[in-house]
């Protein structure tokens, strides 16, 4: 099946399921942050992720995806960040208190952008970290690595391999498969796609839809490659400065023209001046 | 060269007695990437802690009951105990508040830590040197002596045997358990640790009460060796050669790279000494971790340093 069928497939099954909508996994209302108690980053962003949804958070360089992922796992505070106003709920339960572990005990885990595999260890250790807060037993943890090595049967050739000396591909893969191993509920995926070949990018993103789709994972994605993760994603947020700009579904901002002109590149019709630039801005600002 | 080879036994039993120290230093850089300065002081306090323990010289004790003495077992348990509670209350007050800090303000930490546990142990126990008594095996090992004709002190053998399974012990605990993992992966990557749930506050405190208890071991093997007295906090500095040659990240490289430093400086103290004057031991370990700088600076053991294009 290609990725494309199986989005379809799964839109024409999300139609008929739509009817009465059920109460999101992951709520972000209204959150400020602030590095080092005087750099104010996110300028008030609210998402929902509903359950069982894939949502992509779209945006540039800097516009604040990342800390927007690190605020709702709780990664922040290591960095010296802060959520200073809004709130988050999981499941209906506000997290701001809890600490990263008691997050992804909770089923809340984050792959972190640039992949961040422990690359002393093998690929199996690595993935076998991934099941660090889980208590149910070795019989359990076998029976998912061998599922992750069934989504990603080339982890499983390189299984003795340091991570290290892996490529970036397979690392990317190692850090998903990591995620997987402690059953999580929601994964927040930090652009998947860095430094990777379209191909490769293309490969993972199936993975992930079919991830989502065999073991229900939420997902929320913070991408920049616009045009895979509107693929994948049913809903999408646009954030800028630290504000959502514009939010929709995946079809409607593929529709949308400053989406089309400016995340995707493709312009309609003629090249267009300077002057829908400053059009643009002026959208931007009476949007947020 | 029956007299070579008890130079080189002498040199590999002094190897063993750096490499209890060096391991403490390998466990907290494996799991924090940080040279914990403090670890010679730690096995000086372990020891000391211990001999107050037993012979009861513990502070204001006079006054619940003045002919207290603690049984061996129990003083040495006790004194595990308090490392543990040394490495909780050390992550609280300052590790906790160091999170993602860059090493050598961790590093800093730990010379912080030697001091201050140096001059809490002078307080509290006082400076002289003591003897402690274990009841540990002493003088010279029949067996060897009246099979090879060698000269070996029992409480070297004892003192090796106990490296040994030191060594295999925290060897299977690194790689084979939960928690030896997630050492090993906050070692990495703190963020990435802390991403997949592992709480770095408990692994530190873990991975300290550890160090604190391969401190005692050492401090009980050099006390008894030597007596426990204040010098033994600048073997720490002998451990950091053994950890160039061995490389910083590993065990069996901890114990080979004190036994290579061991048998090297004895042997040419006693063969090379006489040309130049004597008292070689003193730096050549230190000049031999410089050419290993040079030539190998992982160590012998040490982890690859991975380096993609």
């Amino acid at each position: 099946m290609t990725m494309d069928q199986a989005i379809h497939e799964r839109e024409s099954q999300m139609e008929v399921a739509a009817a009465p909508s059920p109460p999101p996994i992951l709520a972000v209302n209204n959150i400020e942050v602030i590095y080092d108690h005087v750099i104010l980053v996110l300028k008030g962003v609210s998402l929902e992720v509903p359950k069982g949804g894939i949502v992509a958070l779209l945006g540039a360089n800097g516009a604040g995806k990342t800390t927007t992922l690190k605020a709702i796992s709780n990664l922040l505070s290591a960095e010296r960040g802060e959520v200073t106003k809004g709130s988050i709920l999981f499941e209906g339960h506000e997290v701001q208190a809890s600490s990263p572990d008691d997050l992804v005990r909770r089923g809340c885990i984050q792959v972190m952008e640039g992949r961040h595999c422990f690359e002393h260890l093998t690929i199996e250790e690595n993935l076998l970290t991934g099941a660090y807060t889980r208590r149910d037993g070795a019989a359990a943890i076998r029976r998912d690595l061998e599922m992750v090595y069934g989504y990603f049967p080339r982890l499983k050739e390189r299984r003795s391999a340091l991570a290290g000396y892996t490529s970036g591909g397979e690392q990317q893969m190692c850090a998903i498969g990591r995620a997987l191993m402690s059953r999580p509920k929601m994964m927040l995926l930090d652009e998947p796609s860095m430094g990777l070949a379209p191909q490769l990018v293309a490969e993972i993103f199936e993975i992930v839809a079919r991830l989502n789709e065999e073991q229900g994972v939420s997902v929320l994605l913070a991408e920049q490659n616009t045009n895979a993760a509107l693929k994948l994603a049913r809903y999408g947020y646009i954030l800028e400065n630290g504000r959502i700009v514009l939010d929709g579904t995946a079809e409607e901002l593929r529709e949308n023209e400053d989406v089309r002109e400016f995340y995707l590149g493709i312009s309609s019709g003629d090249r267009r001046s300077f002057r829908d630039v400053k059009h643009y801005k002026r959208r931007k600002r009476w949007l947020a | 060269m029956l007299f070579f080879v008890e130079v080189v036994i002498s040199g590999l039993t002094a190897g063993v007695m750096y490499a209890l120290v060096a391991l403490g230093f390998v466990l907290i850089f494996k799991a924090s990437g940080v040279f914990n300065f403090a670890q010679g002081v730690l096995a000086l306090f372990a020891g000391l802690t211990l001999h107050g323990l037993l012979t009861g010289t513990v502070p204001f004790v006079h006054t619940v009951n003045p002919a207290w003495a603690m049984p061996a077992w129990l003083a040495i348990l006790t004194t595990i105990a308090i490392m543990i509670l040394l490495a909780i209350v050390w992550e609280r007050l300052v590790l906790a508040n160091l999170v993602n800090q860059e090493h050598i303000i961790l590093f800093m930490a730990t010379l912080g830590l030697a001091y201050v546990l140096e001059g809490a142990g002078d307080i509290i126990w006082g400076s002289d040197v003591k003897v402690l008594d274990l009841g540990l095996p002493q003088g010279a090992s029949d067996y060897f002596l009246d099979t090879f004709n060698l000269y070996v002190e029992k409480l070297e053998l004892f003192a090796a045997a106990t490296a040994g399974v030191l060594v295999v012990v925290l060897a299977l605990f690194f790689n084979k358990t939960r928690i030896g993992r997630a050492l090993r992966a906050v070692a990495d990557d703190h963020q990435a640790a802390l991403s997949v749930g592992i709480s770095l506050r408990t692994i530190w405190v873990i991975v300290w009460s550890v160090a604190g208890i391969v401190a005692l071991v050492a401090g009980i093997m050099w006390g008894a060796k030597s007596g426990i007295q204040f010098s033994l906090s600048l073997i720490a500095l002998k451990a950091l050669p053994v950890l160039i040659l061995g490389g910083f990240t590993s065990i069996p490289g901890a114990i080979v790279g004190g036994l290579i430093i061991g048998v090297g400086e004895k042997i040419a103290e006693v063969y090379m000494g006489p040309y130049v004057g004597g008292a070689i031991e003193n730096w050549f370990a230190y000049m031999l971790a410089l050419v290993f700088l040079l030539f190998r600076p992982q160590g012998l053991f040490g982890e690859k340093i991975i380096e993609r294009v």
